[in-house]
Parts: C-alpha cells; structure tokens; sequence
C-alpha cells in the first residue's frame, strides 16, 4: 500500500484504525504506520489519534496444548485403572506440570501402601485446551483469573497494540506532491528551486552534536585566574619543583621544627631523593639563629634547630616555599615586585569528597616599601571582585609566617552564607629580613585553592568527580565556558 | 587548629550575658575564633560512637569553638572568658605572681635523664577549691596542651599531684624499666614500667604515646622522699598522689625535651587556674636543682615589657590612631598598655599568658584584631609593575588549545601514583634512576612521584568505559624525575600525552596529533638536521612489537609513540586497542 492508495482508502472509509486495516488486508501494521508517518511528515493532510489496545494471544506452547491437549489431562490419560508408578509416569512428555496440576485439581493420588499413583476421579475435562481455543478464536469468556494462571504457565501472553485511528485533515487530498527535503546543486543551477516545495524542518530538535575537543573545567578556571594576575602586573613564578627541601618549604618561612604541619601525618616526606644538601650557607645561619635564638626584635623559638630537619626533602606543601626562594633572589637586587603563581601541591591528608592528596594553590606576593594592612585588604578586594566576589570579609587567624594573619570570607548568594575562601597576610620579619630584604620592605600575600571556588562555581560536590583519573568526562565535555564574573 | 567544648550556660554565666548563637559566633570572629559547632554531649556521642551509647549523657548545649594554634590561654573556659571580657573592656587582666615560700620544694634532677627526658619545671597551686566543672576544666586543658604545644607529649608532658598525699624533696631521674615499680593510676595492681607498657600497648589513648620511651635503657620516674612514684613521664602518673575533687594543694611537674615550651605549659596552667586559689592568682616557686648543683626557679611567670611605636604600627596597618587609642586597643587584647610620657611609643607589658608574642608585629595584629580587620580603610599598592609569564606555561597553554581544536579531551590526573603504575603495569622495571619515592604514603596510591602522564590516561579510559568510542584524551603537565645535577635531587619535566583508545589502534590519529603539534611549532618533518624532526622506529616495553617509533627532534629522542602492548592494556582492565605518544615539551622553548 502505498500513500495515494491509503488516502483514496481514507477518502471512501472517511475514517478507519491502522490495525483493524492491517488485518483486514494482511499488510504488516508497522508497513501501514510507515505509510501514515510519511504522510503526516507532509503537513494536515491526515490527521492521526493514537490509540492503545491490548489483546491475549496465544504462546507456542498454548498452540501446542491446543493440538496435544493440556499436561494434566495428558498425564490423568496415562494413568492406568490399576494405578501406575510415579516414576514411569514421569517418563511422559511435560510430566512435572502435568503431575502438580493433576494433584492440585484432585484427579490423582498416590497410594503409599502400593506406591502407586491411582486415577481419583472417574473422568475430567480439558478446560485448559477449551479456554485456549476460546481465547483463539477471540471469545473472550475467561474468567481474568484464569488469564493470569495461564499467563503464570506461559501458555498466553498479553500484546498491546499501539495504532493510530486516521482521519481527514483539513488540507486533505487524494493527490500527492513529493516534497523535496534539501536544496540541492542541481537546483540551484537548474532554477527549480523557485517551484519546488519544500519539506519543512523540525525546529524542536537540536542539531547534530559536534565531535568536539575540550579542555579540562579547572584548567579553565586556572586561565582566568593566570589573566588576572597578568592584567594586575603580576610575574609568574617558575613553580615547575615538586620536590622541595624542608629548608625552604618549612624553616625559610620561619616555621618552627616542632610544627604539627612538618609531622608524617600532614606531609609527604621522600625515601629517594631523601635530603638536600646545597644551602646558601649564609643565609641559612641566619634561618638558624632566628629560629633557635631570635634576632630582628624577635624572641625566636628557643629551641635547637637542626640542620638535619632542614635537610629532610618533601612534596612541597605549599607554593610559597617557591615564593621563598624569589624574595631571597629578591634580595640581592630589591626592586618593588608582583608574583604570582597556580601549581600543585601536596598534603598526607585523608582524602574525602572536599581533600585529595594534591590540589592547586594559588598564591599572590607583592613585595614593595612601605606596604600596608590596608593595602593588603585592598588588592584582595579588587582580586576577589575579578573574580565575581564582591563581598569579602577578614577574619584574624594564626599562620606562623603571616603576622597579621587573615582569613578571607567572601559571601555566596547562591549558598546566602559567607564561606571561607583563602588565607593572606604579611609575612613575618622573621622570615624577611634573614633573606636580607631591606627594612622598610613588607610583603603582603594571599593563597586560596583553585578547586574550591570551581567545585563552588560548578556546583560539584565531590572533588574526584573534578580532578583525577574518575573525572566525569562528560561533565569535562558538557562544561561551559569560564566568566567568572557571570 | 584545636578546637574546645564548653558548657554554652556555664560560659554565658561567666561572661555574665547571654548571646544567640550568632550574636556569639561574630565575637568568635571578631576576636579570630570560630563557633564551629553547636551541640551537646548526647549529640557528640552518638555521632562517634552510636545513638545508643548517649543514652544517659547530658544534653546541655556544648559550644565547640575553633581556636588559633598559637594560643595557648584560650584552650580552656577560664581563659578564653577573661579574654573575652577583657576584650569587651570589662575587666582587666589579673597580675600573676610568684610566691616564694621559705622552704620550697625541691625536685632533685638525676644526670640519667639527660639519656632521655633532659627538663623539668615544677610549681604549686595553693588552697585550691574545685568543684565538678572546674575539675573537669583542668583535666581537660592538660589534654589540650598535651596535643597541641607539647606535641602530643613527646616535648612537654604534664604531672599535676595532691601534695598532701606526698613528701618533697623529689627526685626526677631515670632508670631501668625492672626498676620502676608502682600502682599507676585507675590500675588495681602494682605493675612494672616494662608490664605497664605492655598493658597499655592496647589502650586507646595511651598507646600513641608509648614509642617516646620505648626503646630507651631508662625511662624518666618522679619519686618522691618516701619513695612513691609521682609519675612516669610522659606516660602515666601514680595513683596514690592522684588529684580528686577534695583536692586543696595541687604540686605540677612538667617534664620535657624543650625547656622554652614547658615553661610555657606551666605558666599556662598557673595563670588559667590560680583564680581558684584563696591567695587569687598566685603559684608557689619550687626549685629545681640539677646534678651540676645549678639551682633553677620555677615557675617564671614572666612579664615583658615591649615598645610600640606609634608611626610605626599605624604605617605598617594603614590606620591612623593616636597613642592613647592603641594603648588601650592594645590592653583590650590582654596586653596591659601605658603611654610613655613625652614620647611616641606606647609600653606594652606581654603578660606569661601570651608566650605567642615574640615581635612587634604580634603586637602590630593584636592593634589590627582590636581596631577591627573590616574596619581597616582598602588601599591599593601603589607598586608599578609588568605582569609577564612562565615560558613554559605560556607554551604549554597554547599546545594545549591546539590539541584541544584537534578534537582531543583534555583531563587532569594526579602527579602520585603507586610503583606498578610506573612499572609493572607498563611492563617495565622499576627505574630507580628517575623515580622519586615517598617515604610515608597512607595509601598504595602514592608512593612515587609519576615519571609518565600515560598512566593517568590510561586510568581515565578505565574509568569511563561508559563513555562512546573512540575516546581521545590528553594531557599537558609536569612529571618528576630524580636528577642529582638539581639542588633538591629531583626536577620536573613538562610532557604532553595523547591516547587513543577505540576498536582500531587509530595509531594514525596519534601520529597526525603528533605531526600536528610539530606543525604548529614551525617544525619540518625531514631527514635533514636543524629545527626537524623524524619518527624512527624503536623498541619498548610498553609498545606493541613493530608498532613503535621514537621521537626525534633536533638530533635527540623526546618521546614514543606507538600501538600498547596488549598486556598494558589488559593491565588497566581495558579491552581494545589503544595508541599513544608521550614527549618531552622542554626542548621546544
């Protein structure tokens, strides 16, 4: 059948049902829809309500009980008068269902004093194979429990029918004219596109999707904050050094040996390389004696300093062992100075959905005369409002290299609460001016991680799902540009 | 940071009013510490043991309060209330003072526990009244200083007695553990030190503290006149001489390894509980008197007087206050501040409750916190200067823009991972050479530091096999690799990796990914030396016989590339082929 011949069929019917016409003409329902479908695709024509319907039909082994009758019949015929052993009557095709069902109806029983089975009943009836050829011949007259009891044994199966009940549309024709779907070469050249109909397209849709390449969430997040600093005047530090020795990730920032962070349980000691050697030998005098005896109006610790606690190599813990090494190269030369830097770090933590062994600091260090408090809270302010947080606040906090320390709170709109976002403050003289910084130099810094304000920013609440081996590659894929500001 | 329960009632009755939560939290703030929760004994203990374990405790609210790691007066009710008090200007802070009674108590030192345990500082806290709280209280604020200042007891531990059950003088020394017999507290029994070790080997809060005498010949014991055990430091302390309620005279020894710290220690327990002496805030001096016959006092209870310079604090703060404003900015934060007449300083005098002050930027904070962070007028810097890159970052972002156009997903995967990772499991040898291990890993994840990035990208196919074929990933960044040359002994060296992995070993997709990137970098693919490059084919472990080349660029190999070994494959739990290359971004710059 093709379209004209179902429209002249709808044109004489004036209304009729996709399955009744499929069984009434023996055409595959499917090939009828087919039809149906093609013709809808070309506007009012038809018009098309679906309809759902269910029927019973018959499994093979339903069609079989009706040419072979029921097992338990076939069983209750296969005992004889004077009873029969249970074993050589199991021998008979389907006995196992045919004996339960036997035993259930009563026809059967078994005598233990003979151990036998014996016919209960004189006679029965193969109800089963009488129900099954009613349901063929679509008299439906069965009880809906012994439909479930069939359906239980297999022997019938339900089938819903999803059709379509045709009617005419209000641009009903009988005739027909093919619309083209493309805009061809040929057309084009030719000029038939000027009297050509087209198909229209389906705007519900979306488009095909791009097999496109991407780049990683954070690593965005990590451009954004890199443009930043560069558009603030700030130098990139070369932080490509894992590997850093205690000396200048703990005891060149002034924190004392004893310090729970410098315990196995916070930081990642190295078996291989185990220690460092090479230490500017003047320089680390002076780390020496501040530490244990104090000096540039500091008390010290007062404690005995070690070398060889300072030899101890780690994963760095922090970027600002990094930052470290500059002042110190600063001090030869001091002139006014912005670094910056984004780069990983490492800490012996338990991992949990927010902590993983490795994260990435961003760390920001502006060392000039005279520096203020106030100059600090200023550059946070305009940081922080770059990258779309316009409220901060300051909480006071301890950092043995940061005097004053400074928490930074900035408020979420989305969350409605202040949430703890990174850590600044000025370095400690203690930590200065052994490097040989002039007096009058301060140094303001501030540190936050990149992961949380993009897990914050992203809404992402387990961290592996970000960063790592099980990252979600389709939320990698799926992940929309980064404006901070937005 | 450490953190402290106190009674909510108990301390809204000793700062003598009632705030909400919040109300109190932005004091906690203000003052640099945190309300970090609010909750109740009963709640405490069914959130770390079980609902049924609370049955019975108390459901008073307990505020636990976040406090900075430097001070040490504020890890107990006591001190942070008159903290807080004294920074909402109602009252002053007390004046600790030592009492040097005519006969004091000695404690004899030994020249054994040089071997072991080198200090002792001793004092006595007269006529004391406790009541259940307040015992608590002490109880609790040895534990605190215990894990925090004294590192868990190996540099400091704390010995607090009823003198009235015990004669002075006493004698600190060290000996044999046969040596050391008594009944150590809640034990029934006289033990040995050595059966007490062993005893406690399973008991949950003792035991960490074991390894600090273990291995030692002798372990520290304070005996007193009669021979009576008054402690064995830093673990246990003798029942007989125990503190109880009924307690009036209490004798504290604090043993130690760092002499700065245990003055610290005592001086912090004196000034937190002598407000419950009849004679109110003063400790009685002992005398420690050391094998040399050097005769030392204790306690210090030391006051420090420090100048402030006024132009100084507010140039470095960014404030302009005048001297009596700091001054009593300054005495708010318990630092008892006067005005040097005809001068521009102010004196400070640092009480033994605030050890933390080592500089006069600590005092340049404590200025800052009483005049309020927020309330600090934003400045800019004016600091000029030229924002510029890392090469090398700069180069690696703009290889990584053109991978990305090529259509490949970049990840991110850890710089840790465990030895088969870079071994094994690429069917290598461990290469002692290059890689860098990790002493103290808590998990098989991270014992070296990567020498590849391949074996990331392996690991994140594995992990999103539910993701449609083919899956092409990459990634640019840093592996580490030991290099005796360095200062530290190890460097980094910046890779880029690309994999494919699908129903064919797309090797083509890899190579052109490759070719792409040398394309890019103005680099000729030709046999001819200068700024070229040429694919030779090589062998490797990882690669898949006959279906591996090296990377040559300018005369010297910068990676591989190639189809993987089957048995790589395998070894990452993925079932189709794959292909990869891995080179070495530096020499490009």
């Amino acid at each position: 059948m093709d379209s004209e011949q179902l429209l002249k069929f709808l044109d004489t019917k004036g209304s009729f049902n996709t399955w009744d016409l499929s069984k009434e003409t023996n055409i595959d329902h499917q090939k009828i829809i087919g039809v149906v479908k093609s013709i809808l695709a070309l506007g009012n024509i038809i018009t098309a309500d679906p309809v759902t319907s269910k029927y019973w039909e018959l499994t093979d082994e339903g069609e079989s009980v009706i040419l072979n009758g029921s097992y338990e019949v076939n069983l209750y015929n296969a005992v004889p008068s004077d009873g029969i052993p249970q074993k050589e009557l199991m021998s008979i095709p389907n006995a196992k269902i045919g004996f339960s069902q036997a035993m259930s109806k009563g026809w059967i029983v078994i005598d233990r004093s003979i151990n036998k089975v014996m016919k209960k009943v004189e006679s029965v009836v193969d109800k089963v194979k009488e129900d099954l050829m009613e349901l063929k011949a679509s008299r439906d007259q069965i009880s809906e429990s012994d439909k479930l009891d069939y359906k239980k044994r297999k022997l019938i199966r339900e089938v819903v029918i999803k059709s379509f009940t045709i009617g005419k549309g209000p641009e009903f024709t009988t005739s027909i004219v093919k619309l083209e779907t493309e805009l061809t070469t040929e057309m084009i050249l030719s000029g038939s596109w000027k009297s050509t109909p087209f198909k229209p397209y389906n705007f519900e849709a979306l488009g095909q999707p791009q097999s496109a390449g991407c780049l990683h969430p954070l690593l965005k997040v990590r451009t954004d904050f890199r443009q930043i600093f560069l558009e603030m005047g700030f130098t990139e530090m070369p932080t490509n050094n894992f590997v850093e020795s205690s000396f200048w990730n703990f005891d060149a920032l002034f924190q004392p040996q004893q310090h729970p962070a410098r315990d196995s349980h916070d930081t990642f000691f190295l078996d291989d390389p185990q220690n460092s050697e090479n230490f500017p030998q003047e320089y680390l005098n002076k780390v020496k004696i501040v530490h244990s005896k104090g000096g540039y109006g500091s008390q010290g610790y007062g404690y005995d300093w070690s070398l060889d606690e300072a030899k101890k190599n780690v994963l760095r813990t922090h970027t600002t062992a990094v930052s470290a090494r500059m002042l110190y190269g600063l001090a030869k030369d001091f002139k006014p100075t912005k670094y910056f830097s984004i780069d990983r770090v490492f800490r012996n933590e338990t991992l949990d959905a927010t902590h993983l062994a490795e994260f990435q600091q961003v760390e920001g260090v502006i060392a000039d005369y005279n520096l203020t408090l106030g100059d600090l809270i200023g550059v946070l302010h305009t940081f922080f409002e770059r990258l779309g947080m316009t409220e901060i606040k300051f909480k006071p906090a301890y950092n043995p290299y940061t005097e004053p320390s400074m928490e930074i709170f900035c408020y979420h709109q989305g969350l409605q609460k202040w949430i703890e976002i990174g850590n600044s403050g000025m370095f400690r003289p203690e930590m200065l001016l052994p490097m040989g910084l002039p007096e009058k130099v301060n140094v303001i810094a501030w540190g936050l991680s990149l992961e949380r304000p993009t897990m914050i920013k992203y809404g992402i609440n387990n961290i592996r799902d970000l960063v790592g081996p099980r990252v979600n590659l389709q939320m990698v894929q799926d992940n929309p540009i980064c404006r901070l500001d937005k | 940071m450490p953190t402290v329960n106190i009674k909510r009632d108990l301390l809204f009755e000793a700062l003598g009013t009632t705030y909400t939560d919040e109300e109190f939290d932005n004091l906690c703030i203000s003052y640099g510490l945190e309300l970090d929760e609010v909750t109740s004994e009963k709640q405490m203990v069914s959130k770390e043991q079980s609902e049924s374990k609370s049955e019975g405790a108390s459901d008073d609210t307990i505020y636990r309060i976040d406090i900075p790691a430097n001070r040490y007066d504020l890890l107990c009710l006591e001190g942070l209330v008159d903290a807080l008090l004294v920074f909402q200007n109602k009252m002053e802070l007390p004046h600790y003072k030592v009492i040097q009674s005519k006969k004091p108590l000695k404690v004899l030192v030994k020249s054994n526990t040089k071997q072991i345990r080198p200090y002792v500082v001793a004092a006595v806290l007269r006529d004391v009244t406790f009541d259940s709280a307040r015992y608590a209280s002490f109880i609790d604020l040895q534990d605190k200083l215990h894990q925090n200042i004294c590192r868990k007891r190996s540099l400091v531990a704390i010995g607090t007695h009823d003198l009235d059950t015990i004669q002075g003088p006493f004698t600190y020394d060290a000996l044999p553990p046969e040596d050391i017999k008594f009944k150590a507290l809640n034990q029934t029994e006289v033990h040995s030190a050595a059966k007490l070790m062993d005893i406690y080997s399973t008991h949950a809060q003792l035991k960490q503290y074991l390894s600090i005498i273990k291995d030692s010949s002798v372990y520290p014991v304070i005996t007193d006149s009669n021979g009576i055990v008054l402690s064995m430091p830093p673990i246990i302390n003798g029942h007989h001489s125990r503190i109880t309620l009924e307690t009036k005279n209490i004798f504290i020894e604090c043993t130690a390894t760092d002499l700065k710290k245990a003055n610290i220690v005592l001086d912090t327990i004196l000034c937190m509980f002598s407000k419950y002496c009849s004679n109110k805030y003063t400790a009685e001096r002992c005398e420690v008197v050391y094998p040399d016959g050097a005769v030392k006092l204790y306690p210090e209870l030391k006051y420090r007087k420090e100048t402030v310079n006024r132009k100084k604090v507010n140039s470095y703060l960014g404030i302009s206050e005048n001297l009596d404003s700091l001054s009593s900015a300054l005495s708010s934060m318990c630092l008892k501040s006067t005005v040097l007449k005809e001068s521009d300083v102010v004196v400070v005098e640092v009480p033994p409750t605030r050890h933390d002050i080592i500089h006069a930027c600590d005092l340049y904070e404590d200025v800052a916190i009483a005049y309020g962070y927020n309330n600090i007028p934003k400045t800019l810097p004016k600091t000029t200067t030229v924002g510029s890159q890392l090469p090398i970052n700069s180069l690696s972002d703009k290889i990584r823009n053109e991978i990305a156009y090529c259509g490949f997903n970049e990840v991110l995967t850890f710089s840790l991972c465990s030895k088969d990772d870079v071994s094994t499991k690429l069917r290598k040898p461990f290469d002692t050479q290059s890689t860098v291990r990790i002493s103290n890993p808590k998990t098989l994840e991270f014992q070296v530091a990567r020498t590849n990035i391949l074996s990331g990208l392996l690991k994140t196919v594995s992990a999103n096999k539910k993701m449609p074929l083919p899956m092409k990933l990459f990634e640019v960044t840093d592996v580490v690799l030991k290099d005796v040359t360095s200062e530290v002994g190890a460097r980094n060296e910046r890779h880029v990796c690309a994999i494919y992995y699908g129903k064919t070993p797309g090797f083509e997709i890899v190579h052109g990914l490759m070719d792409r990137i040398m394309q890019m970098l103005n680099i000729k693919f030709s046999s001819e030396s200068g700024n070229t490059y040429q694919i030779k084919a090589a062998n490797d472990e990882t690669y898949f016989p006959g279906r591996c080349a090296q990377i040559i660029y300018q005369g010297n190999t910068i990676g591989l590339m190639g189809v993987l070994h089957p048995e790589v494959v395998t070894a990452y739990e993925l079932t189709m082929p794959c292909s990869a290359f891995e080179i070495n971004l530096e020499p490009f710059l």
